[in-house]
């Protein structure tokens, strides 16, 4: 008896479907849009099952595909909310430095040996709240960037912007985003009090 | 001379893209002398590698449990699979308007 190339799609939804959700939620944060990019993605995997050749696990190709939505996502929403020049612009408020460029209030220590955040789930879900604080187009860059992984030409073609701007975009996020973390974080038992 | 804020700047390009050589200099030479600097470029590093961590072990089917699909999307999607061909006729979108959705 021959096997089948690939498994029957009708357990695909238990067999992969919350790997997929999770995948998405990490770099959407939006439920509803996750979830409709997993059934999207089914979607495409089973027109396309002739496609699956077997050379990588199941998995892998359906990643494959929803790593494609998502860019397809991104760049959806890129054309329906370019760029702002807030994106790019200093914000006087929140600017760390004084006048001339020097910190005004500069990072603080943030202790310890900090090497095993990434297990800790509290921390993660801080990083997570952090990222939803971002203006979208900041929190899209450093998603792609930090998250997919993906290089800065690619993500310039997703968001339709220059590398030069992307440079910008990708430094105001990462400083908002640490003192983000700075504040609700590393800096959490001295406001909260004790 | 290189002002503080230049230096952050140019910290995270140097995540993105190699700086050229006159401003890598530049940058190492201000991060002797200036501990906030050099604190800042260490915590963006620090913020990198764990998100790297994070995603490394979180991207393994069956891995670390976490959020699932809803009851409603899973329902939703396994409809469409066990009958993929009507659905694909009918286009496979989530219900515009769901019977009994109630208001807050």
């Amino acid at each position: 008896m021959v096997k089948p190339a690939n498994h029957d799609p009708s357990d695909w939804v238990d067999r992969y479907g919350d790997y997929l959700f999770r995948y998405a939620m990490l770099r959407l944060r939006d439920r509803f849009a996750a979830e409709d990019l997993v059934q999207e993605t089914f979607l495409a995997a089973f027109k396309d099952r002739g496609s699956f050749s077997g050379g990588s696990s199941e998995a892998t190709w359906l990643v494959g595909i929803l790593k494609h939505k998502i860019a397809d996502h991104f760049r959806h929403q890129a054309r329906e909310a370019p760029l702002e020049d807030n994106d790019l612009r200093d914000q006087p408020d929140s600017s760390p430095f004084d006048g001339s460029g020097h910190w005004a209030k500069g990072p603080t220590d943030w202790g310890g040996n900090p090497e095993d955040l990434y297990r800790e789930q509290k921390f993660l879900d801080q990083l997570a709240k952090c990222l939803s604080g971002l203006s979208p187009n900041h929190a899209k860059a450093f998603t792609l960037r930090e998250i997919e992984g993906a290089d800065t030409g690619e993500i310039c073609k997703i968001l339709n912007v220059s590398e030069t701007n992307l440079w910008v975009i990708l430094h105001r996020a990462r400083m908002q985003l640490r003192r983000c973390l700075e504040t609700h974080w590393f800096n959490r038992s001295t406001e909260e009090g004790a | 001379m290189l002002s503080c804020k230049d230096v952050t700047q140019l910290i995270s390009e140097s995540m993105d893209h190699s700086l050229p050589l006159g401003k890598r200099i530049g940058v190492r030479l201000h991060l002797l002398m200036c501990k906030f600097c050099l604190r800042y470029e260490r915590q963006l590093l620090l913020i990198r590698e764990t998100v790297r961590r994070f995603v490394a072990t979180e991207e393994k089917p069956g891995g670390a449990p976490g959020e699932t699909l809803s009851e409603e999307a899973r329902e939703r999607i396994r409809k469409f699979l066990r009958n993929p061909q009507t659905a694909l006729d009918k286009g496979c979108g989530r219900p515009t308007e769901e019977a009994g959705a109630a208001g807050d």
